[in-house]
């Protein structure tokens, strides 16, 4: 009995390295592996000796018709919740990082980490506007959009509970900032009056925001005149004149971050440099990329958590359950293995035949699993409370990446629960099997 | 004294599918209390079929089983297993122990049925064991036994629960010889010490010696000719 | 209870295949009850017994929004209304972003309108007495093994200093305690004093994130928060008020759909879970037809033979299931007690009564077919091994 869980565990330690190297490597290189197994199935002895086993196992599959899909359908599982759960932080990732660039910066109040933190007066938002590395656009205008972020409570579409929406106040050269923004409805706000243009994903997510409602903002109506989409966070957000929603939020002359395009990425240092050596101005600068990245990070690296550990849990599950499906399948195909290798097929050969016939279920499982994730799940809407303490709304986003990553995991489990039985396929005596006959 | 178990124009018929197997034609029987009979003929003679009905395994096609008194033909299947529980005890070929329990669990499984409680049922089993002479492998489990010795453990099985009718299908059909002789020896030690009624169905002449009648069936009738009586006392 | 005996060899019969199922079984219920602690986390967030005494005011723009502190009195006089606090939160920084927490400047009586909040009555006195004063939960302390008498500097994100910089400092003078284990969340805050923070901070003083209100009969809630609003209508700071809970429920909401994101992963681990035992049990049953036949034989009825094949997936299913959430019940433990402010509750009485719940369930649809075969098979047949 000691003997028989220290060989286990010495199997056990050793089955683990593949594992290991397997979660390591990138896609491609695992692809190669495969291919050169493939040459080896084709080219060598063993290796057709191996696919012989295989063919005469996979023939015998629809006898074990109930078995096999329980491997297939537990991988799928696995494989699917993993997707769906990284296709949720992937859409997160996306959304948050396709906000930022590497030649716009953002400048906010020393210390205050996200911009519904962070008060910068109006001297600050000049002299940032009036850095060299600025860019300037036709009219000789410096591109640069002091804005205000806040937020009013609209309830939601759904479940009709007030959620926080984002509203944020623009400078006149914003659109320059931005030249991937589109109007897709309605027009534009004009300077000076309260109106409001929408993004497309908070269009979806909160009531009274169609083209010509009014809404209320802290008191004073507002009239939806126009929807955008921006392709990236900010089409989850309301926009208008930054000078109104001043004076409608009662901010005075006070601004939250200063958003510039700059003439080219490689001035970051130097306007990052100038602003530091101006003692009036109390800023962190980062590149919008650093800035929405960071945001994106502590969210997605939650959800990519909590998918994992839920995807090892069920990993463990899918492995027993593979373990009993594969061993019972040994077990009922004795006297075929005992007749290949009495006829003189090696152990080796029948071990691997095992193992690729696993292997195979595995992996049909991950891609059923993956397929069932993107159709259900690809770009499905969501929304969180953003860094901002206001509504985020973005699209799970299923990568080829991800599915691959899923396939992974599936060659893995199948790994782990073909590889008992496949050795104790090619460790029974011969005569015992014989026998059977 | 009326017999123990009284056939009546008994006939069974198997439909498969749709043909019709005429397996017992017409069977006319008696067998008294005390009786140890054997039940002998060709394969596909129905004696297996009868053996089931005596034992209530099985309700007939047509005619009338009764034992002890009662008309077990018009039993239903749920009436029938409590009627089993108190009136028949079994013996197979293949002994049929369950494997993962012990001698004496395998013997109390009968009493479980009952309301005795645990310590009282464990102590018949054990009296029964020590009947067929194996009180010293109570706690082993079948894997750990002779073939001889299991066949015996469902013996004790049977007879714990001090069943009407004890109902044999070719106890020692699996045995060697020596074995064999044990298991028929104390058979016929129940039978002619302890009273018990026992129909045996058996395809060894030699078997059929321990008992005290034996009859003969070919075919689902029964044949009692001189010359089978001859045949089988010789 | 004397079938047990036999139930239990049954389901053992085959060592390994039982032990493996086992612990797939032991896999799902580890999930269910860590995902359930998570689900309870935000459930109840609030919803806590003393919370049912008690309205949350804040602007009626956006909670984001401040209220003027000069209403204060006019709430107080409200009728049902027996105590009025107010909060700002804070948003300090202890060290590194990653050690959140949250940190709030209140007004000298929270503690009567948290009174699940226990504080000894000297720390009290201490805390009324310290102008940079600070409370914080013991479980905050522990932590990051603070003890009375510390200073603890916070970096401000939102509020500077009116000297310009940034870090304010406090000393720590008293420890509260929450004694509901489901609460147990709330120990992980820092309280300071409102004064404090209004006479240093650099802008917007005068001004409070909003206020708490304890009432002295639940049941006038909404007379009372109507009331409270009523007193700002019309106003430039108009304000909503509504039961501490609702208030939650909304916050959560906007947070994520936790129910159903918990709901559709554990409706795809049972889905698999049920497929993987039944293809179990069934194997099991298929092989031990001729035993069942001889208790058949011996005069088992037909419904104690069904009974005996649902009793053995139901005992798999609690055997595994119980095992799965006691070792779900420790790894919670370990994780709230390594990483402090996590959204997870203990594994409570209600987890166990859903769990067994489903336990028996599953079990009793995992046996249904194995078992209906066993019930339903001919004596005479199994025996002549067809």
């Amino acid at each position: 009995m000691l003997r028989q869980t220290g060989y286990a565990l010495a199997i056990a330690a050793i089955a683990i390295v593949p594992i290991i190297v397997l979660v390591i490597l990138p896609a491609w290189a695992v692809g190669a592996c495969l291919a050169a197994f493939v040459v080896w199935l084709a080219l060598t002895r063993s290796g057709r000796q191996a696919w012989s086993a295989t063919k005469v196992g996979i023939a015998t599959i629809p006898q074990r018709l109930g078995s096999s899909c329980v491997v297939l359908i537990g991988i799928a599982g696995v494989v699917g919740v993993l997707v769906a759960l990284l296709a949720m932080a992937e859409g997160l990732r996306a959304t948050l990082q396709q906000t930022g660039s590497n030649d716009t910066a953002i400048v906010l109040r020393a210390g205050s980490q996200t911009e519904v933190n962070s008060v910068l007066d109006h001297e600050a938002a000049v002299l940032v506007a009036q850095e060299p590395q600025v860019m300037h656009d036709a009219q000789g205008y410096p591109i640069a959009s002091p804005e205000i972020l806040t937020a009013a409570s609209i309830p939601r579409k759904g479940n009709g509970l007030d959620g926080t929406a984002p509203i944020r106040g623009v400078g006149d050269r914003v659109w320059e900032l931005y030249p991937r923004l589109r109007i897709i409805a309605g027009r534009r706000f004009r300077p000076g009056l309260r109106e409001l243009i929408v993004g497309k994903n908070a269009a979806r997510e909160f009531t009274d925001t169609a083209l010509g409602s009014t809404l209320d903002l802290n008191g004073q109506p507002w009239t939806v005149v126009g929807e955008f989409d921006s392709g990236d966070s900010h089409d989850s957000e309301l926009w208008a004149d930054a000078n109104v929603v001043a004076t409608t939020y009662h901010r005075g002359d006070s601004f939250s971050s200063v958003t510039v395009r700059l003439k080219s990425p490689k001035l970051f240092d130097a306007f990052k440099a100038a602003i530091a050596s101006d003692p009036q101005l109390k800023v962190e600068v980062k590149t919008t990329r650093a800035y929405f990245d960071a945001q994106s990070e502590g969210l997605t690296k939650i959800i990519r958590v909590l998918g994992t550990t839920v995807a090892v849990i069920m990993a463990i599950g899918a492995v027993f359950g593979a373990l009993n499906t594969m061993y019972a399948a040994v077990a009922t195909r004795t006297r075929e293995i005992a007749t290949l290798r009495a006829i003189g097929f090696r152990g080796g050969p029948v071990v691997v035949s095992v193992l690729i016939e696993t292997l195979l279920l595995a992996v049909a499982g991950g891609v059923v699993g993956a397929g069932i994730a993107w159709a259900l799940f690809d770009n499905y809407t969501a929304s969180t409370l953003g860094a901002n303490f206001s509504q985020l709304v973005f699209q799970f986003r299923i990568t080829p990446a991800l599915v691959a990553s899923g396939l992974k995991w599936a060659i893995a489990i199948g790994f782990l629960g073909g590889l008992f039985p496949a050795l104790r396929a090619a460790r029974m005596p011969v005569t015992d099997g014989l026998r059977e006959l | 004294m009326s017999p123990l178990v009284e056939i009546r124009n008994l006939s069974k018929v198997y439909v498969r599918g749709k043909q019709k197997l005429e397996v017992l034609h017409h069977i006319n029987l008696d067998i008294a209390q005390g009786d140890f009979l054997a039940l002998m003929g060709p394969s596909g003679s129905g004696k297996t079929t009868l053996l089931n009905l005596i034992g209530g395994l099985d309700s007939p096609t047509d005619g009338t089983l009764t034992v002890a008194g009662q008309r077990i033909d018009r039993l239903g299947q749920s009436e029938l297993a409590r009627w089993r529980a108190g009136h028949v005890g079994f013996v197979f070929q293949f002994y049929n122990l369950l494997p993962m329990l012990s001698a004496t669990k395998n013997v109390e499984l009968p009493l479980l049925l009952t309301k005795l409680p645990a310590a009282k049922r464990r102590s018949h089993a054990a009296v029964a064991l020590e009947l067929v002479g194996l009180a010293d492998r109570a706690t082993h489990k079948p894997g750990e036994l002779s073939g001889g010795q299991q066949q015996r453990v469902a013996i004790a099985r049977a007879i714990v629960s001090d069943p009407t009718l004890l109902v044999c299908d070719e106890p020692t059909g699996d045995l060697d010889r020596q074995s064999a002789v044990e298991v028929l020896t104390l058979l016929q030690r129940l039978n002619r010490e302890h009273g018990k009624t026992i129909v045996m169905v058996t395809h060894d002449p030699k078997a059929a010696e321990y008992a005290t009648h034996t009859l003969h069936l070919d075919k689902g009738t029964l044949v009692e000719t001189a010359e089978a009586v001859a045949q089988a006392v010789s | 209870m004397k079938y047990l005996g036999l139930v239990w060899s049954a389901l053992f019969r085959r060592k390994t295949r039982t032990i493996f199922t086992l612990l797939s079984v032991v896999a799902a219920f580890l999930l269910f009850g860590l995902l359930n602690s998570v689900r309870d986390a935000f459930a109840s967030a609030g919803h806590s017994v003393a919370g049912a005494s008690r309205l949350i005011t804040i602007s009626k723009v956006s909670f984001m929004m401040e209220l003027p502190k000069s209403i204060y009195t006019r709430i107080q006089a409200v009728p049902g209304v027996s105590e009025v606090a107010y909060i700002n939160w804070f948003g300090g920084i202890y060290q590194d972003p990653k050690n959140f927490f949250a940190n709030e400047a209140v007004s000298p009586n929270l503690f009567d309108v948290y009174p699940e909040f226990k504080l000894p009555a000297a720390e009290l006195k201490a805390f009324q007495q310290t102008r940079t004063g600070a409370v914080v939960g013991a479980s905050l302390a522990a932590h990051f093994h603070w003890k009375i008498g510390d200073q603890i500097p916070l970096q401000a994100t939102i509020f500077p200093q009116k000297s310009g910089s940034n870090t304010w400092t406090f000393d720590l003078v008293g420890i509260y305690h929450v004694a509901n284990r489901s609460e147990k969340q709330q120990e992980n805050a820092l309280f300071f004093h409102w004064k404090y923070f209004d006479e240093a901070r650099a802008f917007g003083n005068g001004k409070v994130g909003w206020y708490v209100e304890k009432i002295a009969q639940p049941k006038d809630a909404d007379r009372i928060a109507a009331a409270i609003d009523a007193l700002s209508a019309n106003s430039d700071h108009e304000t909503k008020t509504q039961s501490e809970d609702a208030f939650q429920t909304s916050f959560a909401s906007q947070f994520a759909n936790i129910g159903l994101i918990v709901g559709s992963i554990m409706g795809a681990v049972f889905f698999t879970l049920v497929l993987l035992t039944g293809n179990t049990m069934a194997q099991a049953v298929r092989e031990r037809i001729p035993e069942l036949a001889i208790l058949k034989t011996i005069g088992f009825s037909n419904r104690s033979v069904l009974a005996l094949v649902l009793a053995e997936s139901v005992l798999l299913l609690m055997i595994g299931g119980a095992a799965g959430l006691a070792l779900a019940d420790l790894a919670v433990s370990f994780i709230r007690a390594r990483l402090g402010a996590v959204p997870m509750l203990p594994v409570g009485l209600e987890s166990w009564l859903l769990g067994l719940a489903l336990m028996a369930l599953i079990g009793l649809l995992v046996g249904a077919l194995p078992a209906r075969r066993g019930m339903r098979l001919r004596i005479v047949d199994a025996l002549a091994g067809r």
